[in-house]
């Protein structure tokens, strides 16, 4: 599997979500290694808009052709907005996983959530070491 | 794990591999689904080395074959293939495979990977003593070569002309030299070929295939193309403990002869549940094991395969469902976890546009 190293503009968890804050939203996707672990990307459920998520609890599921996956709030707060374009284009995931294909927004989250993820230099070793 | 003459190809093109039927096998290479496209559209090649052949022979070869499997043998013309079904006293399936009638003493036959040596006690516990039977798996080279584009390339690679071989029949070629098999099957409802070589030429015919313009395509793709065209899996669709006539396979199943278990597969009290195509309304896919409910919530079956299909951009996925409620278009609820998904009972194929059956001449020009 080619390495792409993860951006350093943003925190990732050990179930491989990342989470970056913009304008005061705690925005979340999945790594580049975790969609290429799934394959081709068919189905995506997102959380509904207001939605109290706890940090470590599953609120959303992917699913490739192989497999089934859930997704884990990395920080505990409420879903501000969800990226419905996906529900249509799931393989945007796997296109642009740390750009256009977000998954959704948390507000009202706890910023000391932040503070025990990975950073990108960090997750790339635990992402190395799990192969 | 074993591994197929094909393993160290497979690690050089950089396949995702995992374990089935016994066998290390690459389940994609560049991504399933345009392994798939490029199956329907174009052409791939499949490593199936890790299925077995035997070579049945002698002057009762045709009679005691047709006591073993459903398909009807001895009416069998020389160069044709049949798929039918092993099964047990009780007519549950032990396997599924295709007979090649190589003479009027001599059969072939291709099973499944992880049945292969069950299949080989039982075929040798219920031949006739004079009745020789074979094991050439170990020493025999299977690729599958599949797509519209796969016969351009066969007749590339192979010194005997293939416009004449017609669907489901077989004829012997040469390849480099040497003697081979190609029959005019495969498991992807294209048109295609599958190719029975000698162990040595397998890496060989395999690089010429990809240097002529095929892709390697894996397990996961074979997978997809076969539930879009309604194809049970061993293990999936087909066991032991399921009657034969379960199926619906009823061109597989001979019901003017004797075979081990026939009287429990032809009889219709065993038949109260059918195998269907069932087409989700979305793209959530339901998966093997996922119960099946009437509208009214009764209980009325079980998935036994659920994928995404990419031709269709849906789910699909075949399941046992009893039969009052077997009829297309009924609309019945799979449960997935939690979910609750709403599908339709559907005639297979799903996928309507394959073109394994058309003249092999429309793909020659």
């Amino acid at each position: 599997m080619a390495i792409v190293p993860s951006p350093a503009d943003r925190k990732y968890t050990t179930t491989h979500e990342w989470v970056k804050v913009d304008a005061g939203l705690a925005v979340v996707g999945i790594s580049y290694h975790a969609q290429k672990a799934l394959g081709d990307i068919t189905f995506v459920e997102l959380p509904a808009i207001g939605k109290k998520v706890v940090k470590g609890e599953s609120c959303s599921v992917i699913e490739s052709v192989k497999a089934a996956s859930d997704i884990y709030a990395p920080v505990s707060g409420d879903i501000a907005e969800a990226n419905s374009v996906l529900e249509g284009k799931p393989e945007e995931i796997n296109k642009d996983p740390y750009g256009s294909a977000w998954l959704f927004k948390i507000r009202n989250f706890n910023s000391a959530d932040l503070a025990g993820l990975m950073d990108g230099a960090a997750y790339d070793t635990f992402a190395e070491s799990e192969k | 794990m074993k591994k197929t003459f094909l393993y160290p190809s497979h690690v050089s093109l950089g396949a995702t591999m995992a374990p089935f039927g016994g066998f290390d096998m690459p389940i994609q290479y560049e991504g399933i689904i345009a392994e798939h496209f490029h199956t329907r559209e174009s052409v791939t090649v499949f490593d199936t080395c890790h299925m077995g052949e035997f070579f049945v022979k002698g002057l009762k070869a045709a009679a005691d074959l047709d006591g073993i499997v459903s398909c009807p043998v001895a009416s069998m013309q020389i160069g044709q293939c049949r798929y039918g079904f092993i099964c047990n006293e009780e007519g549950g399936v032990l396997d599924d495979q295709i007979v090649y009638r190589m003479s009027s003493g001599e059969f072939f036959m291709v099973v499944n990977a992880g049945t292969q040596d069950a299949d080989f006690e039982w075929i040798k516990n219920h031949i006739s003593p004079g009745t020789l039977l074979t094991n050439a798996s170990l020493e025999t080279g299977k690729i599958d070569l599949q797509g519209p584009s796969s016969p351009r390339i066969i007749e590339q690679l192979l010194a005997e002309p293939i416009w004449g071989l017609k669907y489901y029949r077989w004829m012997y070629n040469v390849y480099k030299g040497k003697r081979i098999i190609v029959s005019r099957t495969g498991y992807t409802g294209e048109i295609g070929f599958e190719i029975y070589l000698d162990e040595r030429q397998t890496v060989q015919f395999w690089n010429d295939c990809l240097a002529l313009g095929a892709k390697p395509a894996g397990l996961g793709a074979r997978d997809t193309l076969r539930l879009e065209m309604g194809f049970p899996l061993y293990g999936h669709e087909l066991e032991k403990s399921r009657n034969a006539a379960q199926s619906g396979f009823s061109r597989a199943i001979s019901s003017d002869k004797t075979f081990i278990g026939s009287n429990l597969v032809l009889d219709p009290a065993n038949a109260q549940e059918l195998l269907c195509g069932i087409a989700l309304d979305g793209r959530r896919t339901a998966r093997s094991g996922d119960r099946i409910h009437a509208e009214s919530g009764e209980p009325i079956g079980v998935v036994t395969s659920g994928s995404f299909s990419p031709c269709l951009e849906r789910a699909i996925a075949m399941g046992y469902v009893a039969v009052p409620y077997s009829t297309v278009g009924r609309r019945v609820i799979v449960t997935a976890g939690r979910n609750q998904l709403r599908a339709t009972v559907t005639a297979t194929p799903f996928y309507q546009s394959a073109t394994a059956r058309r003249p092999i001449s429309e793909f020659l020009t």
